[in-house]
């Protein structure tokens, strides 16, 4: 579904370049889902912003069910196929539009038709009742408006569906509510996901598969697995999974 | 010796629909301890944290029996005064870095000013001041970061450069709102070193909001559990798995865990009776009279 | 209001679109009517708007009429205000001058800040080069003082009062250039643009439909507390003779005429300056008021 070959993502020109990817690459296969852990400030987000056709200086080969993307602009065939939610839910929804003008935007900008019985259908996907139809984002809570960005990622019908951190904003209830809502959702659709998270435990209930990164490298491709079991290769790697087990007063 | 000492705050908020109590009748004394305060979104933790600044916005109204820093009131102050206590003796690591920082100011300029306000200075020492704290916070080229502006940075490096900019006026109090939710855990383990060391070292007395059970079970002395604007449970960190609160064990069940795979996570199913039911444990003292 | 209208209004789950809209409407009304001083604005401003439309009707006599044996009257109860040096009722001047003040400020109000939002937001959106030599061409217009400006304008174009409402919106727009880019600049790296880009969204649909309903806000309010400095210049442009032309009885040509005396007949230069001092407080209150219900840090918790 997803081919990532020896990406390199960078800001600004020398001498203040930034090299925040380096040599990136791994497959993630029609139906899975991918973890991406690592280090804070490693690239993580970057990657996924690139995929998405959100950051232009990249190099480097990404394919997307098949298809290499272009380097710059990405068509609207693009976009039916992969979609995006974002890390601050506080911070991605568009605070004058309500729920109603942000899916119907994204219907409409997909061409489809039949809006309102497709608005409906979402925001029931997502386990928001007919209530929060015309609510603007300033009267939703936090784990609501998490639900609208996914309902928002879903309206094109996507097939992969890149989550950056999409519960770290979130309280431990309803992160179990989004998770909850994301497997579901993967079942009945068939998504394929790649979701960047800090949460060794939230990877380990969503993922099949992970990639460790560190400064900007992908350090270490793994399966949830050899996760549960301790058996990573890298140092690096190690020493997440010691941290993720707990804080030791120093 | 008890740095802060609250009574029966309360945070009202008049809405056209009637006042809203966002926090009602907390209770609690600080030591100089690691204080957890944890709670599910909109419990009023932020708010109990922001309240004690007075940072809540009108037409927010805080009351309460009692608010005292080292024994003296700072409930209402004047803005004038309660100037000179924010930074300097309270700080607070606000819950979203983003939101807090200014989009328009580069890092460097915003952390030097900051700095600056309660420390004085020339501003070559607070700069190299500031490069410091960006380092201790485990910011890799930190000159570079300087430089950037907030939508340049990661999450997480958003998160720990409010952290940096809260600790530059060594606070005794700091309020630490969410500080680490988007931090891998091994940055995280650094910069909860860095307080711990504060709260060990100098005396500072740390109030720890967050929704991380499991870290506030290690990090923290004492644990405050909070549901809707009231807290129902008091308990030893230590002692957090063997909480006895339906509403606590319920935020414990819902976490995923690495250890032992299930398919779908356990919801909480919120009953009327914990908002007004009798809290458990309720010991008010800290229990760390004298510090650690 | 009945209350099952309110609570409708008020619903915190509305049903359909438009009840969503209205209700919005409402919360912002009740916003504003909280607001003592603003509401005396707005109504001020309605009186003004009357005055305006009902000029004919309501004035008592024509506003040119000339009674050269009873000039320079003191208000008394035939001439409220008194009479000016040619013998015009001074009240029914200013009835009729509302029209000319209110057609100023309506046209500078839609030119120059739409001219400003467009140059801002293009500028702050694009970037790059784009910004930069929009940014120096309202830098140019900024280094001049604007009346100055105003009345080279006038001088180049011929004195006359479209002209000088031209003029005057032309010198009027590079502040809200400057806050609508600054807005721009805080906006658009925000994650609900880049989820629009996701969408499909262009260029144009990004600023028309997502970076102008955020700058809109804070523009209104600006140009609300703007409107006193536009009424003083548009008067100080009449008062030098750059504006209206006589007999018109412009607010500010009025005071021109009245300074020659007033000394010993104050009334004829005082009555029209009260008017301009009321309208333009008027303004600013309803400005003060708009920054409760628009602007966005207000009205976001
Ligand atoms: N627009 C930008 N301009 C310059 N540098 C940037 C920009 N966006 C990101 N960076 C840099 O790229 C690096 C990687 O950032 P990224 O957001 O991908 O990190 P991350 O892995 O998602 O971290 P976190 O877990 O903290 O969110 C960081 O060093 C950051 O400063
Ligand atoms: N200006 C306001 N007017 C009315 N209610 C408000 C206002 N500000 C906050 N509240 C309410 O106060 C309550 C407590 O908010 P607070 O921010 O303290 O929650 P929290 O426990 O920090 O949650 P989270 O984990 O999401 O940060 C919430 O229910 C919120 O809706
Ligand atoms: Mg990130
Ligand atoms: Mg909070």
């Amino acid at each position: 579904m997803l081919t990532v070959e020896h990406l390199n993502v960078w800001f600004g020109h020398p001498p203040a370049r930034v090299d925040a990817v380096k040599d990136a690459g791994f497959t993630v296969a029609p139906g899975e889902s991918f973890g991406l852990v690592g280090e804070s400030g490693s690239g993580k987000s970057t990657i996924l912003r690139a995929i998405a056709g959100l950051i232009d200086t990249w190099s480097g080969r990404i394919e997307v069910a098949g298809q290499p993307v272009a380097a710059r602009r990405r068509d609207r065939a693009f976009y039916k196929t992969v979609q995006m939610v974002f890390q601050d839910p506080y911070a991605s929804l568009h605070p004058r539009h309500s729920v109603d003008a942000v899916l119907s935007e994204a219907l409409r900008l997909q061409g489809m038709d039949d809006i309102d019985r497709r608005i409906a259908r979402l925001l029931d996907d997502v386990g928001l009742g007919r209530g929060f139809r015309f609510r603007y984002p300033h009267q939703l809570s936090g784990g609501q408006r998490q639900r609208v960005a996914i309902a928002r990622a879903l309206a094109a019908e996507p097939r992969l569906l890149l989550l950056d951190e999409p519960t770290s904003a979130l309280d431990v209830s309803v992160q179990a509510e989004i998770l909850n809502l994301l497997s579901d959702l993967r079942a009945e659709h068939g998504l394929t996901y790649v979701m960047v998270s800090h949460d060794l435990a939230v990877v380990g209930h969503m993922c099949d598969r992970l990639a460790v990164m560190q400064q900007g490298r992908i350090v270490e491709v793994m399966t949830v697995e050899d996760l549960r079991r301790g058996a990573a290769r890298q140092d690096y790697t190690r020493q997440l999974i010691a941290a993720s087990a707990g804080y030791q007063r120093a | 010796m008890t740095l802060l000492s609250v009574r029966n705050l309360r945070v009202t908020f008049p809405t056209r629909q009637g006042t809203f109590e966002a926090v009602r009748g907390v209770s609690f004394d600080l030591g100089r301890e690691r204080l957890g305060v944890v709670g599910e979104s909109g419990s009023g933790k932020s708010m109990t944290g922001r309240s004690i600044l007075g940072l809540v916005r009108p037409p927010g109204l805080v009351t309460a029996d009692r608010m005292q820093l080292e024994g003296q009131s700072i409930l209402n102050l004047p803005e004038r005064k309660m100037r000179k206590i924010r930074g300097r003796r309270i700080s607070m690591v606000m819950q979203d870095p983003k939101f807090s920082l200014n989009p328009v100011m580069s890092i460097g300029d915003q952390i030097v000013e900051a700095y600056r306000l309660h420390a004085g200075g020339a501003r070559a020492a607070a700069r190299q001041k500031a490069l410091d704290m960006l380092a201790a916070v485990q910011i890799r080229d930190p000159e570079r970061v300087m430089q950037a502006y907030p939508h340049e940075v990661s999450g997480g490096m958003g998160q720990r450069i409010m952290i940096a900019m809260m600790l530059a006026p060594d606070p005794e109090i700091l309020i630490a709102d969410e500080p680490t939710s988007a931090l891998d855990v091994s940055v995280r383990t650094e910069v909860l070193n860095i307080m711990d060391r504060l709260v060990r070292d100098r005396g500072m007395g740390l109030i720890f909001i967050s929704h991380d059970l499991n870290l506030v079970a290690q990090f923290c002395d004492r644990v405050l559990i909070m549901y809707a604007g009231r807290i129902v449970e008091t308990l030893a960190a230590r002692d957090l798995h063997q909480a006895r609160h339906p509403y606590t064990r319920g935020l414990l069940n819902s976490l995923p865990r690495l250890d032992a795979p299930q398919d779908r996570l356990p919801v909480l199913q919120r009953q009327d009776s914990w908002r007004d039911g009798d809290p458990i444990a309720e010991s008010l003292e800290t229990e760390f009279p004298g510090g650690l | 209001m009945n209350a099952a209208r309110r609570n409708w209004l008020l619903s915190d789950a509305p049903q359909t679109r438009r009840q969503a809209r209205l209700g919005a409407l409402y919360q912002g009304w009740l916003t504003f009517r909280a607001n003592k001083l603003a509401m005396f604005g707005l109504i001020v401003l309605i009186v003004l708007i009357a005055m305006a439309a009902l000029a004919p009707w309501l004035s008592p006599q024509s506003p040119f009429a000339q009674d050269l044996a009873n000039r320079l009257q003191p208000p008394s109860a035939a001439h409220w205000l008194g009479t000016d040096h040619l013998g015009r009722d001074i009240l029914s001047r200013l009835i009729h001058g509302s029209r000319i003040t209110l057609f100023i400020v309506g046209t500078v109000a839609l030119i120059a800040p739409v001219i400003g939002l467009f140059i801002g937001t293009v500028a702050g959106f694009a970037g790059g080069w784009v910004d930069q030599v929009l940014m120096r061409i309202t830098d140019i217009f900024l280094a001049f003082p604007k009346l100055i400006l105003a009345l080279a304008f006038v001088a180049a174009l011929g004195a006359s009062i479209t002209n000088a409402v031209l003029a005057l919106a032309l010198t009027a727009w590079p502040p809200y250039a400057r806050l609508a880019r600054a807005e721009t600049l805080t906006i658009r790296n925000a994650d609900y643009i880049a989820a629009a880009r996701l969408q499909g969204a262009g260029p144009l649909r990004l600023l028309v439909r997502h970076i102008w309903p955020l700058c809109v806000s804070s523009l209104i309010v600006r140009v609300a507390l703007d409107m006193a400095g536009i009424i003083l210049s548009a008067a100080g442009l009449g008062f030098l003779g750059l504006g209206a032309q006589p007999p018109m009885p412009e607010w500010g040509a009025m005071i021109s005429d009245g300074r020659t005396y007033i000394l010993d007949f104050w009334w004829v230069a005082a009555m029209p300056g009260i008017a301009i001092f009321i309208v333009s407080m008027a303004f600013n209150l309803l400005g003060d008021g708009l920054r409760d219900v628009l602007d966005p840090k207000g009205a976001k918790s």
